[in-house]
């Protein structure tokens, strides 16, 4: 690192790895829910699981978006952080913020609107912290000495997700008009602002990573950037398809959802262009491995698996059905979940000093994982795919159509044992790289 | 060859040109066709009390309405029609927890004003006009 105040950037990281841990235990709570055994349905029924495990991950994803950020901005900038201490008083009401939240779905105290259960009080203490996270980075950036397109980027996704979390704390009584704001939150951050935090981490991975010249790079990023917002901003339609507002969202859609792999295509051409290009050869094989792994997997979960259920006369069977849950565990974890584990890997050996760069186990959480995931993905698709013909084509009931999948969900209860290992692994080697220490500052400020 | 400046261009014109066409989208969508398709005159005081109760227990945890939610219970948005209001009522005052098919609900035990709230919510987005969702099992026999 070249900067003392990057230091912050590690308890971010190491928040985001203590929240993936729960994160996985109240997936496995819904596992055993889904193959018949519910034996935790007193103290944490299916929909407290399912809301802890999907906000779980939003504020995991979060931790290690603003740690990267707590990063890469005072490099770019080539400026210290405005102020080190408000950036750890905003890390810990974070903290604190998914802790009550996750504590308050046990006992009912929640939204109850997908994806954004935090109650409202909550929700203004995150617009706090984030608008502190914000200021941080945003005064950084302008007392900094350069502003360039990667740090841009990256701080305009940040600005536009912080935006965009507003019309969800909108109150409607149609609930037509509260699922249309919701995904105004939900879909232009997933498919829309965070792949500009993405785009943005992956061209900061790759500048250090290959050595292929910034403006070439940085071009790139611009194009793809624009194929993200042009196909994701109205691919939103493909949302609206059936949720009460009229057909021209079908073929508006239709269209641009179809088109939103393109983005990740780009992305993922780019990143193994960038990897050949490269004259200098980075010895942190884990992080490159991490940074290919994550172009390439979320053009196939995010990309393609969204585009096997996205067109409408597709999506009226399969809308509601666990085949969105495949296509959104393989898209989260490829796009996000994986860009957070290489910029942590990146990060960890320059914010210690310590040069874990190619050890047998930081591989083995990358393959296992990896693997494990990709298994998983396949057990919803099976799953989701029967449950689509036996309860939509042929109209068996609900109940009975799930008793037939049950036995799907062991194979993804042992898939998700293997993802559980490698993230063990990975953890392992992260607790191994010790904390960060002054000791690492500019010695090896090149790599 | 495209020069980066160009690339900016492109990333900055394609996406305010994209987001225009989506606002004057939404905005038709919202004044024009979700007043008529969700029949906005029968959003009742109780029907809106029946979306709190939705809300306040997290019904979208487990069930989908509209396509949306979690995928552990039964799509509700028609279940008005399917079941009726007799089962709706007897599923959320029961004390014990309600499992017709092995899978268990949370025992919601409510009263009956909250039972009818949450019945008139159902009746009410039943009856959205959905362009057609959910299909009809066109292989039923």
């Amino acid at each position: 690192m070249k900067y003392k105040s990057q230091k912050v950037a590690y308890w971010f990281f190491a928040l985001s790895m203590l929240l993936l841990s729960l994160q996985i235990v109240y997936g496995f709570i819904m596992a055993f829910a889904h193959m018949g055994y519910d034996v935790l349905h007193q103290i944490t029924p299916f929909n407290t699981a399912r809301a802890v495990h999907t906000n779980l991950l939003v504020v995991w994803l979060l931790s290690g978006f603003m740690g990267a950020a707590y990063y890469i901005i005072p490099e770019e900038a080539e400026n210290e952080l405005v102020s080190v201490k408000l950036a750890y008083v905003q890390l810990i009401s974070l903290a604190v913020v998914g802790v009550v939240a996750i504590v308050g779905y046990h006992f009912n105290y929640w939204e109850g609107r997908k994806f954004l259960e935090i109650p409202r009080p909550l929700d203004w203490l995150v617009v706090v912290n984030v608008l502190t996270f914000l200021g941080i980075i945003l005064v950084t950036l302008f007392k900094g000495k350069k502003r360039t397109t990667t740090s841009l980027v990256l701080t305009m996704g940040l600005v536009f997700a912080a935006l965009l979390y507003l019309p969800g704390m909108i109150w409607f009584d149609n609930q037509t008009m509260d699922s249309f704001f919701r995904w105004w939150v939900v879909h232009l951050w997933v498919e829309g602002v965070w792949e500009l935090i993405m785009g943005g981490i992956l061209a900061f991975l790759l500048i250090k990573i290959t050595g292929v010249d910034r403006e070439v790079i940085e071009k790139w990023l611009y194009v793809i950037v624009g194929l993200t917002f042009i196909s994701g901003i109205l691919g939103t339609g493909h949302h609206y398809y059936y949720i009460g507002v009229g057909k021209a969202w079908l073929i508006i859609g239709g269209i641009f959802s179809a088109m939103e792999p393109l983005a990740f295509l780009g992305m993922a051409l780019f990143a193994i262009a960038m990897y050949r290009k490269g004259e200098k050869k980075h010895p942190n094989k884990i992080a490159l491995s991490w940074t290919l792994g994550t172009a390439i997997v979320s053009f196939v979960g995010a990309g393609l698996l969204g585009l096997a259920h996205t067109l409408p006369g597709v999506n009226m069977y399969t809308h509601g059905t666990l085949v969105t849950a495949m296509h959104g565990h393989l898209a989260f974890w490829g796009a996000y979940g994986m860009i957070v584990l290489a910029f942590i890997s990146y990060a960890l050996p320059n914010l210690t000093g310590r040069k874990l760069y190619d050890s047998t186990t930081g591989l083995l959480a990358f393959w296992l994982s990896n693997i494990g995931m990709v298994g998983m993905t396949v057990a919803f698709g099976v799953a989701g795919v029967a449950q689509v013909y036996l309860e939509r084509k042929v109209g068996l009931e609900f109940g009975d159509v799930q008793k037939e999948i049950q036995v799907h969900f062991v194979v993804l209860a042992v898939c998700a044992t293997f993802f559980t290992t490698g993230i063990g692994c990975y953890i392992y080697e992260f607790i191994k790289y010790g904390r960060p220490n002054d000791e690492a500052l500019e010695t090896i400020t090149n790599l | 060859m495209l020069s980066k400046s160009q690339a900016k261009v492109f990333f900055l014109g394609g996406t305010i040109v994209t987001f225009a066409i989506f606002l004057g989208l939404s905005w038709n969508s919202l004044s024009n066709e979700v007043p008529k398709k969700t029949h906005e005159e029968n959003l009742t005081p109780q029907v809106i009390s029946g979306k709190h109760i939705w809300e306040k227990n997290n019904c979208m945890g487990c069930h989908t309405i509209l396509g949306e939610g979690a995928y552990y219970a039964p799509e509700l948005t028609k279940v008005y029609e399917r079941r009726g209001e007799a089962y709706i009522k007897a599923a959320v005052m029961s004390k014990t927890p309600w499992a017709p098919r092995g899978r268990q609900m949370v025992a919601y035990a409510m009263t009956e004003q909250e039972a009818n709230d949450v019945v008139a919510f159902l009746k009410w987005i039943g009856e959205v006009d959905l362009n057609g969702f959910p299909a009809k099992p066109d292989l039923k026999k």
